[in-house]
């Protein structure tokens, strides 16, 4: 059976600005991509807790408040305290080059600002998954993760 | 879980495993047309099982697109203060386009659950396509979420909505027409033959955490008759009923798998196109190889 | 009629294609100068076909009894006789970040450059009911608005400001009738009572729902809260808007201009219907609802939105209400132009954007306006940015001589015809709206939730297949890096606001405190009017905190339907 790609969204902290994170989930869709949606206000733990449960190949999330610089690095931490540190966590929003890049040093996937279409975001997460896909794809089974985060364990 | 919802070979020993390992978690539907506040229900009868100190999962069940083969699995959003207790699992599933396949992964995501120390597991399904009776097959007890507006319908309530429940909740109850949906349940359950188990009838207005003790006493109760042993034939007739299902399921799939089937399968269509054969004579042709092949290949 | 039947059928077809369509691997590039460019879109932002010429048989018969006179109904050409030329329109910027001694700063400097309204923006943990030192509000107090914990922070907020002299509107919703107890109880300390205060407090509480989605409580208790308001204020404070019953932020989560009105107006009938039912006669508080738009690109839909409004609400207040004084059927409005507009690459073309729908607010008769500053996408404008925004508004007011006429568009075939069509069109959601039974059953049913993320979809895949053109994002540009500002929200301010609310829960006097928050939670289980208890306990130096949580254990906290 063909694997699908399985996606949390979510919009963490306070913001209630969801248009962006409901039209990259609805293009999620129309992908092919299975959506998990956990809505707004949620918090880190709630985040990686429904990462862990939902078992996704990657987290989105949206972040339009400036928080960013908190609340990635906590989500982080908490994804490697679960286990789950070489999923990939990615997002979007209101986010300097700089914070972008300061980001990624820590472990945190490509980011994407204001007029990023869907299709990029859509086929980033393709590709950040996608190697492992087809190794594993055959097998049916959960792959080994690579991409920017190397925390190190493979499956 | 994803092991299993991706058919994966190690999938089975994990469920072999599993199974048995604990005592199998009692297995709640929830199901019923959409906008009927199903997700609020879950989440305010996980709060309460919670608050008895019971270990709850739950599996939220949406549709995929059949066109693109994507789903957004929303179900989550209703049940934030949960997703920070440890001691409930919630896994939301797409129904991925599969007819009765759906009833065999939910029923396999629940053995996990179990296996996971689930005392309770709720399954919630969207209501649309055969997905309500498929979740019926694979939870002991199900609930039939209708509301006032869904009232009209009893009559064109899809065949076999009304059959699966074991247990009718009327949601948004303060709403008007609730006293007359009530009515209008009751009187088609009037019409049934006499049966061990009288489906009761629960109100509730879940946004108001109303009703909802009362539908877990109606749960309890339906858990209790379960365990009679007067009962056993209705649940032997479950097990049998999943049995079948899975088997079919398994034998369906490594067919289509073989080569060359899809092609034939092709040939057929263009054939019946054509005229040059009709789709009775093609599907019966497309079974005897199909069989065929099965008693002479192993698996 | 076939209008209104053929635009219902309409809109629903349409969505369904668009939203389905499977996104193919290779995606279709965007069109770009050189690439071929996809077919242009003959139609308004809302989808309204529009045709190379208008002719006088494109106005319907009657265009006078709809037209009316400016200051007469159904105000269509606008409020009063000689609008701009009498008064301009009020220029009121929104401010607010950091502290209350910062923005108070932002304030007298506004207020020396010729602002004559205060407009108070507030920080995420205020808007949803937070103290600075709640665990929700880590990292983002005074980042997008100021931090109010207590009576404290609102009396240095104002402080050497003469509030019987200014007028100040407050955008707040979920928690505002304690900033609004809060804005009374500082004016008392000035010796100034409520009747001689003027201005707003936004507290709409149905758009929340729908679009902004800063809530605490279900709809209906956040409902009776916001009547509680319109109620109270009807009575002590007759200079006061109490609700600003807002297009805006509907807009800005993806609605079209005709969902943006016939949403917003169905809010405004949920209103009006619920102040009747408690009794109120419409007259006693119609009179000070106001509204609040958001201001587009579609230069002339926007225009006709503005006067299709107008004559829309006049109709619903005169004939279903039954509203008798003349004031009554006026819907007075603030606009604001469109955040969702502006882009981040490129900035300066955002001055252009703001020029543009400034001039489609003035030529729409609004009452008072903010324009938006350049930088504004990618973070709280600076100085410069917010002077530039408001010498935007006083060019038009005393450059172009465009406020010496009023409505001088009306009698265009094209935009009569316009202005006709968003009617019909906003009219058809009305009523679809009441047949589900009004709007607090249509939200709880997610069903504005719905159509707004349809067309926030739809909108999107224009722009990614090239139809709808973005200058400088998808066309004429955009491959430039662009360099996101960081307006640092220096982190001591979030240390001192935690000190301070927690120094107030200190040294107020604790029994006078209990007492009121006592008074508070029984008055909760009542349906009595909840102000003035509010303002009790605000004065007892409660912080918002605190009250919010009474509410959230008195009424629930409200989950969403994930709409999609």
């Amino acid at each position: 059976m063909a694997r699908k790609i399985r996606v949390l969204v979510a919009k963490a902290g306070l913001d209630g600005h969801d248009r962006g994170a409901k039209v990259v989930a609805s293009a999620m869709r129309d992908a092919g991509f299975e959506v998990i949606y956990t809505g707004l206000h949620q918090t880190p733990e709630m985040i990686v807790q429904a990462a862990v449960q939902e078992d996704v190949d990657a987290v989105a999330l949206s972040i339009l408040s400036g928080a960013h610089m908190t609340l990635f690095p906590r989500v982080l931490e908490l994804m490697r305290a679960a286990g789950i540190g070489d999923v990939l966590l990615t997002g979007g929003g209101i986010i300097p080059k700089e914070d972008m890049a300061a980001l990624r040093r820590m472990g945190v996937g490509d980011l994407f600002g204001p007029g990023t279409t869907t299709t990029a975001i859509i086929d980033y997460i393709r590709g950040a998954t996608r190697g492992d896909t087809a190794a594993a794809g055959a097998a049916g089974q959960k792959p080994a993760r690579s991409g920017p985060a190397k925390a190190g364990s493979a499956r | 879980m994803s092991l299993v919802e991706n058919g994966a070979p190690e999938a089975e020993a994990l469920l072999e495993r599993v199974y048995g390992a604990r005592p199998a978690a009692p297995r709640v539907g929830i199901t019923g047309p959409p906008g009927a506040g199903k997700s609020t229900l879950v989440a305010e009868l996980a709060l309460l099982l919670r608050r008895l100190g019971k270990r709850v999962g739950v599996v939220a069940v949406d549709p995929t697109s059949p066109y693109t083969g994507g789903a957004i699995l929303g179900d989550r959003v209703r049940m934030s203060e949960l997703s920070t207790d440890p001691e409930v699992f919630i896994r939301s599933m797409a129904t991925r386009g599969s007819l009765g396949g759906l009833a065999s992964r939910t029923e396999e995501l629940a053995e996990l659950l179990s296996g996971w120390g689930s005392d309770i597991t709720l399954i919630e399904t969207v209501g649309v396509g055969q997905s309500e009776l498929d979740v019926a097959q694979a939870a002991d007890t199900t609930l039939v979420v209708l509301t006032p507006e869904s009232g009209d319908a009893i009559q064109s309530l899809k065949a076999g909505l009304m059959e699966i429940a074991d247990v009718f909740v009327v949601n948004k109850s303060d709403h008007a027409g609730a006293d007359q949906l009530v009515a209008a349940i009751r009187s088609a359950l009037a019409l049934r033959a006499p049966a061990p188990w009288r489906p009761p009838v629960v109100r509730t207005v879940a946004t108001e955490r109303r009703g909802i003790e009362e539908l877990h006493e109606a749960i309890e109760a339906h858990r209790a008759h379960l365990a009679d042993p007067k009962a056993q034939g209705g649940r032997r007739e479950k097990i049998r009923a999943r049995l079948k299902n899975a088997i079919r399921e398994r034998i369906l799939e490594a067919a289509w798998e073989r080569q060359g089937l899809a092609a034939l399968l092709d040939r057929a269509a263009d054939q019946v196109l054509g005229g040059a054969v009709s789709p009775y004579r093609a599907a019966r042709d497309l079974i005897e190889r199909i069989t065929d092949h099965g008693e002479r290949s192993p698996n | 009629m076939a209008n209104a039947a053929r635009t219902e059928t309409r809109t629903e077809p349409r969505k369904r294609e668009t939203s389905r369509a499977p996104a193919p691997d290779s995606a279709a590039p965007s069109g770009t100068e050189n690439g071929a460019t996809p077919p242009p879109l003959f139609e308004t932002l809302s989808g309204i076909p529009v045709k190379p010429v208008y002719l006088p048989e494109d106005v319907k018969p009657g265009l006078d009894e709809r037209l009316g006179e400016p200051g007469k109904f159904p105000f269509t050409r606008g409020l009063h006789p000689e609008m701009y030329r009498k008064r301009l329109w009020t220029m009121r910027q929104f401010a607010g970040f950091g502290s209350a001694e910062h923005t108070n700063q932002r304030f007298h400097y506004l207020l020396a450059q010729g602002m004559t309204g205060l407009s108070t923006a507030f920080d995420m943990p205020t808007l949803m009911g937070y103290d600075a030192d709640h665990a929700m509000s880590f990292g983002e107090v005074g980042r997008e608005g100021v931090a109010i914990s207590s009576l404290e922070d609102m009396e240095i907020l104002f402080r050497g400001i003469p509030l019987d002299q200014v007028t100040t509107s407050m955008t707040i919703n979920a928690p505002a009738v304690v900033l609004l107890a809060m804005y009374v109880a500082v004016a008392e300390k000035q010796g100034i009572p409520p009747e001689k205060l003027g201005g707003t407090v936004q507290a709409d509480m149905l758009k929340e729902f729908i679009a902004q989605k800063e809530w605490i409580c279900p709809p209906r208790p956040s409902v009776k809260i916001c009547v509680d308001m319109i109620e109270w204020c009807a009575k002590h404070m007759p200079k006061w808007n109490s609700i600003s019953i807002s297009g805006y932020h509907i807009r800005e989560a993806g609605a079209t201009a005709v969902q943006e009105l016939a949403f917003t107006i169905a809010d405004g009938i949920g209103y009006v219907e619920e102040c009747v039912k408690r009794g109120m006669d419409v007259d006693e508080f119609a009179p000070r609802l106001s509204f609040f738009w958001d201001v587009h690109n579609d230069f002339f839909e926007e225009i006709a939105k503005f006067r299709a409004g107008r004559r829309i609400w006049a109709k619903l207040m005169r004939d279903r209400f039954g509203a008798k004084n003349p004031r009554s059927w006026q819907l007075r409005t603030h606009a604001q132009t469109a955040g969702v507009s502006l882009t981040a690459q490129q900035p300066l073309n955002n001055v252009a954007r703001v020029a543009i729908q400034a001039l489609a607010a003035v030529l729409g008769g609004t009452q008072s306006l903010h324009t938006n500053s350049m930088d504004e996408t990618l973070a709280l404008p600076t100085e410069e940015a917010a002077t530039v925004a408001l010498r935007t508004q006083q060019i038009i007011a005393y450059e172009t001589g465009v406020p010496n006429v009023v409505d001088p568009f009306a009698g265009s075939y094209f935009l009569e015809s316009l202005t006709d069509r968003v009617e019909e069109e906003a009219m058809a959601y009305i009523r679809r709206i009441d047949e589900m039974g009004g709007i607090i059953h249509a939200v709880e049913r997610g069903y504005p939730q719905k159509e707004i993320a349809d067309s926030a979809y739809r909108f999107q895949m224009q722009v990614e297949e090239g139809r709808r053109v973005i200058v400088g994002v998808n066309r004429f540009g955009g491959e430039e890096e662009i360099s996101i500002p960081v307006l640092k929200i220096d982190p001591e301010i979030e240390r001192r606001q935690i000190e301070r609310v927690r120094a107030v829960r200190q040294r107020r006097d604790a029994a006078r405190w209990e007492q009121a928050m006592k008074d508070l939670r029984d008055a909760c289980r009542t349906d009595k009017n909840l102000v003035p208890y509010v303002l009790d306990a605000v004065r007892a130096y409660a912080t918002l905190g605190e009250i919010s949580d009474l509410f959230r254990e008195a009424f629930g906290v409200y989950r969403e339907p994930a709409v999609f």
